[in-house]
């Protein structure tokens, strides 16, 4: 509407330039088009000028061919909380707090925001990083001083990889699924794992886990009558990838009164529902570990889950990138695919893509960007489509290769670095369960707030009963209320949480994600300032 | 069957790169068989055996141990200046290669592409306007995404073309709208084919909104003279078409007519109001080059006359993917700000630089020469890239022969040719080509030392192949 209205208004200046007086019709089209707020070049004053001013420049911005009302739609319609809004204001605050430390309640930033580990001190597993050092530069490996820096057996490893990269060159695109020696390592991995054998050919490395679950979605979505099943709350990479492509989200909503319990009633339900609007549901994902909510499904529920999809024709697109955050002793991780070849189902039975990243886990490398995605149960004409994919882009990056295949296939007992692999290992999973647990009681300490347990992945997700008058301040404030929430606590506190509407939730329900990464000694300080910042909110909004 | 072929995204089954393609699945499947392939299908240095530069390798393993520079030793094995450039990248990032990223590149990375662009170029940079990718390719994606709405939007894109174009058009569902070089003019460009391409676009009710230009050009390896870029840029003016400029190959000039100029010199060069309206995305990359590091996958596009709340929308879908990867963030501020003068590495940096620069000249050189000395062979000299792109005139015979076996013309070639030879190339309908008009791509990256013999067995396999169909003409069974 405003374009037409644009260039209505358009055509109305090139006659008036013709003629040495507007009209009135004219005066009152330009000043509508003025109203609006992306018509620069029609402001009143030059329809006063003479025709003489109204040269070259006035269709320079409405004309150029990249604006904000001519890019791809689907780009303004997307969103990614984690990276949003409240993280902008982080940023402000945080460049400022170096020139005006004084006019803060705290002296740092801290974000809690995004799943980024080694951002707020963890340490990166010592045998990996030594072996991709002497992948990096091989000619370390030529030199005798090398034997007094690095572990024996990351140079051996270091060694086997390279011998399985054509002539040694780190530095050339390989193959577009990774290097075939690495996903051999991989699928031996996966095959350890689940007690069920792997294909390195179904195996196609990407950089991080995020560009394969965008392939798939490209791959299934045609139009917005193709929709794809997504948890509630979910994590915004699957929204914002469905809106790119053009699909349309599904939501099956998680029962936070069973601990974030995925129900096939529920499931059920809304593929219906979805059906009888003429959407075809394509395919389901399910995030387990869960992210924001940490549930680690029973195995039980998978099977029903893996039949559902059976029943269904759904494919299972199952994120396992948190498989190794596991806190609790009463749950214990099951791959989809170990368990859907556990009931007897194979590569006929049903299609599975299960995703897995470097990002997460105790290894927490989330800037070297690796992971895969294990394909299987589709027939071979659909494998070539998604290997296409895979080569436009050539291949991903050959660190994030190597890596993966490190996490897939780590120190054994009677390596040399096993031992301090293993203490690394289980110093950062022993803390990350300890803070998941001390930060988890301080929420529920909270007046009006519950939280479930974080089973695993790296997050909490309390809900807040935020009273009405603070749901009202919100609404005046043109925020959501979990935003305004988050708001108040990042300037009071200088912590970064993400308001719970990022990730979806039950409507008139609110929540807020906050990671359990912060080192162990800052956590007092964290739920110190936290709980102060709630008592003084709810002081200050309590019915 | 959960997900069968038909039900596939029709974009995707659309889309094609012959990069990767039939041949190259050919040759990989007889260097399985136990065939010597040579693999001239990509420009893909390293897999050639050029050797990475030891500067960076250095700095970046340094990066990738950090606890290395701790040890008291650590100077038997890295000289001062890669450890303090160690240093120096690690303090930019908050956490060291394992931490993502601002979603855009590490701000003082971010600041060293500035600064080149800046020492290149003559004119001030914006590091806010810098956003680093994993690799060109994934920037040139964003931006298309960006522009291409429907099927409606058309892109202007050189005939013959790198393919990242073409598929990624059909995958955004967007249309190619071709403008063809010259091949007589050594792959020039005339202003005037460009009108018709957009005049005939037009006609067909498709708008369009920007422009390709691969400069030095790949698969043609032309170079764009001043001039010539700034009749594009007049065009892109008057036409309110965005100019991406695909400059990845700026370092690889193998002639001294026509140096490397970007478009943004131009650009900023011609002043008021081309400089302050025209807009422009421009790509550059550390794959390519005398860095060859296509596997570390590092880029860049920088941003000119783009309005800043679209800069945002790029923005936000560039942290939906979190943040490109940080080894690679290091190599590109590597390559834009390398050793200098003075500096301890700088000698044996300057050295190996030049005598790969050197290498890939001389191999232009022996290459088109060496096709140009083929029956029926015609080939421009590779002014820039790594490619070398000669046209094949197949004789009437072969173009039945083709046809009997269900291929296109140049792919029947080039099949013929990896089975006889072992030689991996993409045949020129990959890129595209004039109608009739058939070529094959390869790349200048063998070894110096290899490519006599490599020449000579192309030679005489074509030689023969030409005799062959010459003298079938008529045989239509055959």
């Amino acid at each position: 509407m405003r374009r037409f209205v644009i260039s209505q208004a358009k055509n109305l200046i090139d006659q008036t330039r013709r003629r040495p007086l507007p009209n009135h019709k004219s005066l009152r089209l330009l000043s509508l088009a003025a109203a609006s707020d992306s018509a620069p070049v029609l402001s009143s004053p030059r329809l006063f000028s003479s025709s003489s001013d109204m040269s070259g420049s006035d269709s320079s911005s409405s004309s150029l061919p990249v604006t904000l009302d001519s890019i791809n739609p689907k780009v303004l319609k997307c969103e990614y909380a984690v990276r949003g809004e409240i993280v902008n204001i982080a940023q402000r605050l945080q460049e400022d707090l170096k020139i005006n430390k004084d006019a803060y309640p705290f002296d740092e930033i801290i974000y809690c925001n995004i799943g980024n580990p080694q951002s707020l001190g963890q340490q990166p597993i010592t045998f990996f990083r030594e072996v991709l050092a002497l992948c990096s530069h091989t000619a370390l490996l030529d030199e005798s001083a090398t034997h007094g820096l690095f572990s024996s057996d990351s140079i051996d490893r270091a060694w086997k990889i390279l011998d399985q990269i054509p002539g040694k060159a780190t530095g050339a695109y390989s193959h577009s699924q990774g290097i075939k020696g690495l996903r051999d390592a991989i699928a031996a991995g996966i095959e350890a794992r689940d007690g069920f054998p792997a294909d390195p050919n179904d195996i196609f490395m990407t950089d991080g886990a995020s560009p394969g679950v965008h392939m798939m979605m490209q791959l299934l979505i045609s139009s917005e009558k193709d929709g794809i099943l997504c948890p509630i709350p979910q994590y915004p990479l699957y929204s914002a990838s469905i809106a790119l492509h053009g699909g349309s989200l599904v939501p099956y909503y998680l029962d936070e009164a069973s601990g974030w319990g995925l129900e096939i009633s529920e499931l059920k339900k809304q593929l219906e529902e979805a059906r009888s609007k003429g959407i075809t549901v394509r395919a389901l994902a399910v995030i387990n570990p869960g992210n924001p909510t940490g549930q680690v499904l029973a195995e039980e529920n998978q099977r029903e889950i893996v039949d559902f999809c059976k029943k269904e024709g759904l494919v299972l697109l199952a994120d396992e990138v948190y498989q190794e955050n596991v806190y609790v002793p009463d749950k214990k991780f099951h791959s989809f695919k170990k368990v859907a070849r556990s009931m007897g189902y194979g590569e006929k039975d049903i299609c599975l893509v299960s995703f897995q990243s470097i990002s997460k886990g105790y290894y927490g490398e989330c800037g070297k960007r690796g992971g895969y995605m294990e394909v299987t149960g589709f027939t071979s004409d659909v494998r070539e489509q998604i290997y296409k994919l895979a080569s436009v882009n050539l291949c991903s990056n050959i660190s994030g290769q190597i890596l993966a295949s490190l996490v897939m296939s780590p120190p054994k007992p009677g390596d040399d670095s096993y031992d301090s692999y293993i203490a690394e290992k289980e110093g950062i999973l022993s803390s990350l369960a300890k803070r998941a647990k001390t930060l988890e009681e301080a929420l529920n300490k909270l007046e009006g707030v519950t939280c479930n347990r974080a089973e695993g992945a790296m997050y909490l997700f309390p809900c807040i009963n935020l009273p009405q008058k603070a749901i009202a301040a919100a609404e005046a404030a043109k925020t959501a209320p979990d935003a305004f929430y988050c708001k108040r606590l990042l300037n009071a506190t200088g912590i970064v949480v993400v308001p719970g509407s990022g990730f979806r939730q039950v409507p008139g329900t609110w929540h807020f994600r906050c990671t359990i990464l912060p080192q162990e000694d800052k956590i007092p300080a964290i739920v110190n300032r936290l709980t102060e910042f709630h008592k003084s909110f709810m002081d200050e909004f309590r019915d | 069957m959960a997900l069968e072929y038909e039900s596939l995204n029709e974009n995707v089954k659309k889309c094609q790169y012959a990069v990767r393609g039939e041949l190259y699945l050919r040759a990989s499947e007889l260097q399985k068989e136990g065939k010597k392939i040579i693999f001239t299908n990509v420009g893909n240095p390293h897999a050639l055996g050029q050797k990475p530069l030891t500067f960076p390798r250095q700095v970046v393993a340094l990066c990738q141990a950090p606890f290395l520079l701790d040890h008291p030793n650590v100077g038997m094995l890295f000289p001062a200046d890669a450890i303090a450039r160690a240093k120096h990248y690690l303090s930019l990032t908050s956490g060291g290669l394992g931490a993502y990223s601002d979603s855009r590149g590490l701000p003082g990375v971010r600041k060293e592409v500035a600064e080149f662009i800046q020492r290149r170029d003559g004119y001030p940079s914006d590091p806010e306007l810098i956003f680093l990718t994993d690799g060109a390719s994934k920037g040139v994606m964003q931006i298309l995404n960006c522009v291409i709405r429907g099927e409606r939007d058309g892109i202007l894109v050189p005939v013959p073309q790198y393919p990242l174009y073409s598929a990624t058009i059909s995958l955004l569902g967007g249309s190619l709208v071709p403008y063809y070089l010259d091949e007589s003019e050594n792959w020039g460009l005339d202003v005037n084919n460009l009108r018709q391409s957009v005049a005939q676009a037009r006609s067909q009710g498709i708008s369009v909104r920007a422009m390709v230009i691969i400069n030095p050009g790949n698969p043609t390896g032309q170079c764009l003279s001043e001039a010539n870029l700034r009749e594009i840029l007049r065009f892109c003016y008057s036409e309110k078409l965005v100019l991406l400029g695909d400059e990845v190959y700026q370092q690889n000039i193998y002639q001294d007519e026509r140096p490397f100029i970007s478009s943004k010199k131009v650009l900023m060069d011609m002043g008021s109001p081309f400089s302050k309206e025209v807009q422009l995305v421009s790509f550059h990359t550390v794959s390519k080059g005398y860095w060859g590091e296509c596997g570390q996958r590092g880029g860049y596009f920088e941003m000119t006359n783009i309005p800043p709340r679209v800069v945002e929308e790029i923005y936000k879908v560039a942290s939906i993917a979190l943040s490109p990867n940080v080894s690679a963030q290091i190599f590109m501020g590597l390559m834009v700000s390398p050793p200098k003068p003075g500096d301890i590495s700088y000698d044996q940096f300057a050295r190996e630089s030049k005598g790969i620069l050197e290498s890939l000249r001389r191999r232009a050189r022996i290459m088109t020469d060496g096709f140009n000395s083929c029956k029926n062979v015609v080939c421009n000299f590779t002014e820039g890239a790594m490619y070398s792109f000669p046209q094949i005139r197949l004789p009437p015979g072969a173009l039945q022969a083709a046809k009997q076996a269900g291929k296109v013309p140049d792919v029947f070639y080039c099949l013929k040719l990896l089975e006889a030879t072992g030689i991996s190339t993409v045949p020129g309908s990959g890129f595209g080509q004039k109608e009739g008009v058939f070529h094959l791509r390869t790349t200048i990256l063998p070894a110096e030392e290899e490519m006599p013999e490599i020449m000579d067995s192309f030679k005489k396999f074509n030689d023969e192949f030409m005799t062959q169909y010459e003298n079938s003409f008529g045989y239509s069974r055959m």
